[in-house]
């Protein structure tokens, strides 16, 4: 508890010690209700004082308007009626109190829990300076120093291993329990775990730079893009408030006219009053103010802690009504490294065929270049080769020392009009033209990822309607992988921007009310991500871009983690309108007994306490999405 | 340029009262009020000083929120 609410405590404690010992003690009159009087001060001056302050500032329709109303009102009635009942207004005020406590109470606690599952933001780093360890701010560190982490130690920055191997936890950022190993010459990643070996790393970003900041922000932020549901709560709060305090003045004032002058009975304004009076002690909206927030950034915690970053309630909320997921194949489904299977109709040397297809490549980063690097197995001399023109979706023409050499798919064979051999193998096929006559082609095989076959039953079983998969390899290739992993449609031969194309389409295909989800890994598929309802981006450990295009970003490579996303926000949606609705029906139901004169005072002060309490209790439920 | 504060918030309808005050704060570009954080992102427009724009910030949302606090 802190400070605030200790004493808050302390008021409530003694107003009810003089509530008990005042009703033992008989005093009358005058001493009577300065007695009570006094005791209604301690326990709601505060609230007194704010109500005042927002009538001073013009911002009269509040809680603490309705609260003070309602409880001097009682006050005066006592008065009215020389009843001197003065307990009930205390007492209204007091429960109104004790909610309060235990409300800031609650929501003070959750968020310290959710606050600590991402508690992934290193303290300190130790920086090594002339043969010593110095314990420095991360913010301080420099690009390209060195820094010393020690078992048990969070890894502060993103860098290279220059000495030492180790075990990482990584499962505060990809919520995958297995350790990684790592070695000299790793990159590591900001936020892991070191948990057994001394590791020296050379930092190659700067703290603000770093995966673990990236995160941090990302998540802290995540609560300021609002939902529907959230912007339809902050909007029924404004229009709720005055329009209870309008029919809590229309409910004292009407009725006693009506009998007065149509029934010609006596006015009753006692009994009304004190009916309005209940009005405004149940009409306050705290249950529903306080419990969507906190649901939505209950269900954003819990997933985080899975390796599922939402970036906001907003995408949550979208992500749960996910019809359509849309597959990128390449380093989605499958792993994207790719392993040379074999060269056929060659008319020179393997290896020669290799050669000039690894010199041609050289200057690309795509992962098919990369495997042919490697299949390659020697150091590239880049001198040999000159005229790098890459052409997108079909390949790269180069000069390899002094010979054109191009190397792409059968696109760019046509292109160039040159006659091809088609390949019955499945993979990816790299037709090879040296000097404008075809050459032979590489086969080039991905290998699928292990759990991509249950990740996408899984999807059907969490209801997703139609899964697609998108590559711009041959119509076999992705033929053949969508058949062996259950996907309903499969678009091939497509170049990057077609991809936005096709999902276009599937977008103008789909009802409103469904959303279409993309999966991709991030890299090149950015704009693809921006444009589908919601953008899903894997493997996002260390790749800016992803973060950046992403409403979503898995931190592992996982594909079983799309639909654990989709049950997260399937759940955390659920509760939300559980809350909705049980705040609403309760309201609404006492309002009504209130109104005819049922419910009184105690009743609602327990029925608003009450609400809110089962409220906060089950948006914390959210926060349990693990076993999903 | 953009700063972040720690806040004190109790209740998140004050939260929103806050982001609506510090939004309309002379020298504010844009704000942000997370609750559950309990911070306060306020971009500033160009060419203002943010301690100076922060005191008004914090009258503002002194103003709707009498509880609330910021730490500058």
């Amino acid at each position: 508890m802190n400070k605030k609410q200790k004493k808050m405590l302390a008021r409530i404690i003694i107003s009810a010690v003089m509530l008990i010992v005042l009703h033992f003690i008989p005093v009358t009159g005058i001493a009577e209700f300065v007695l009570y009087f006094a005791t209604y001060l301690i326990i709601g001056y505060d609230i007194l004082k704010k109500a005042g302050k927002g009538i001073l500032n013009r911002q009269i329709f509040d809680e603490n308007f309705l609260m003070s109303v309602a409880t001097l009102g009682a006050f005066i009635l006592a008065i009215y009626e020389q009843s001197g009942d003065y307990v009930e207004g205390i007492a209204v005020m007091l429960f109104y109190q004790i909610g309060e406590l235990f409300q800031s109470y609650a929501v003070g606690k959750s968020r310290k829990n959710i606050s600590a599952l991402m508690d992934i933001r290193p303290d300190y780093a130790n920086l090594e300076r002339d043969g010593k360890l110095q314990k420095v701010d991360p913010d301080e560190v420099e690009i390209g120093s060195i820094i010393v982490v020690q078992p048990g130690e969070k890894v502060p920055l993103d860098g290279i291993i220059k000495e030492g191997t180790s075990t990482l936890n990584t499962s505060a950022l990809t919520g995958e329990s297995m350790p990684r190993d790592a070695r000299e010459g790793d990159e590591i990643i900001s936020g892991c775990i070191n948990m057994t070996g001394v590791l020296k790393v050379q930092t190659t970003k700067e703290f603000g730079e770093s995966t673990v900041s990236k995160i941090l922000e990302l998540v802290e932020n995540s609560s300021s893009r609002k939902s529907k549901s959230e912007d339809f709560i902050s909007k029924f709060a404004k229009i709720y408030t005055p329009a209870v305090c309008y029919s809590a003045l229309a409910l004292a004032i009407l009725p006693p006219l009506v009998q007065m002058i149509f029934l010609n009975v006596p006015a009753q304004w006692d009994v009304w009053v004190y009916r309005a009076l209940t009005f405004l002690v149940i009409s306050c909206p705290c249950a529903l103010v306080i419990s969507i927030p906190l649901s939505f950034f209950a269900g954003i915690g819990g997933a985080s802690k899975e390796g599922v970053l939402i970036k906001g309630s907003n995408y949550l909320e979208t992500l749960s009504r996910a019809k359509y997921v849309v597959f990128d194949k390449t380093g989605t489904l499958t792993q994207g490294v790719f392993e040379v299977s074999g060269v056929h109709h060659n008319e020179i040397e393997n290896e020669k065929l290799l050669e000039y297809a690894a010199l041609a490549e050289c200057a690309s980063s795509h992962p098919i270049s990369k495997s042919l690097q490697k299949a390659y197995g020697k150091e590239i001399d880049r001198n040999r080769v000159t005229d790098i023109e890459e052409i997108s979706g079909h390949g790269i023409v180069a000069k390899v020392d002094g010979e054109t050499v191009a190397a792409g798919n059968s696109k760019l064979m046509k292109k160039l009009n040159i006659p091809y051999q088609d390949c019955h193998s499945v993979g990816t096929i790299i037709h090879m033209a040296i000097n404008g006559t075809y050459a032979g082609h590489i086969v080039i095989s991905d290998i699928i990822k292990l759990h991509s076959k249950e990740a996408v039953r899984e999807l059907k079983h969490a209801g997703v309607e139609k899964t697609v998969m998108l590559t711009g390899d041959a119509k076999s290739v992705a033929d053949q992988v969508a058949a062996s992993l259950g996907i309903d449609e499969v678009y091939s031969d497509l170049l990057p921007a077609d991809k936005v194309t096709k999902v276009e389409e599937l977008l103008n295909l789909k009802q409103d009310s469904e959303k279409l989800a993309f999966v991709g890994d991030g890299i090149n598929d950015a704009p693809v991500l921006t444009r589908a309802d919601i953008g899903i981006a894997m493997g996002a450990m260390g790749s800016d871009a992803a973060i950046e295009a992403a409403d979503v970003v898995l931190m592992d490579d996982d594909p079983m983690k799309i639909a654990k996303a989709i049950k997260i926000s399937r759940k955390c949606i659920r509760i939300v309108y559980q809350n909705i609705t049980l705040a609403l029906v309760i309201k609404f139901a006492c309002l009504g007994l209130g109104a005819i004169g049922i419910a009184n005072m105690w009743f609602a002060i327990f029925a608003d306490v009450g609400v809110m309490i089962i409220a906060v209790l089950n948006a914390i439920r959210a926060l349990r999405v693990h076993n999903l | 340029m953009k700063k972040i504060y720690k806040i004190e918030v109790d209740c998140a309808n004050c939260a929103n009262l806050m982001e609506d005050a510090a939004r309309k704060t002379s020298g504010v570009e844009a704000a942000t009020v997370n609750f559950m954080t309990q911070k306060m992102i306020v971009e500033f427009k160009d060419g203002q000083e943010p301690k100076a724009v922060m005191q008004d910030v914090l009258k503002a949302c002194k103003k709707v929120e009498p509880d609330c606090e910021i730490e500058l």
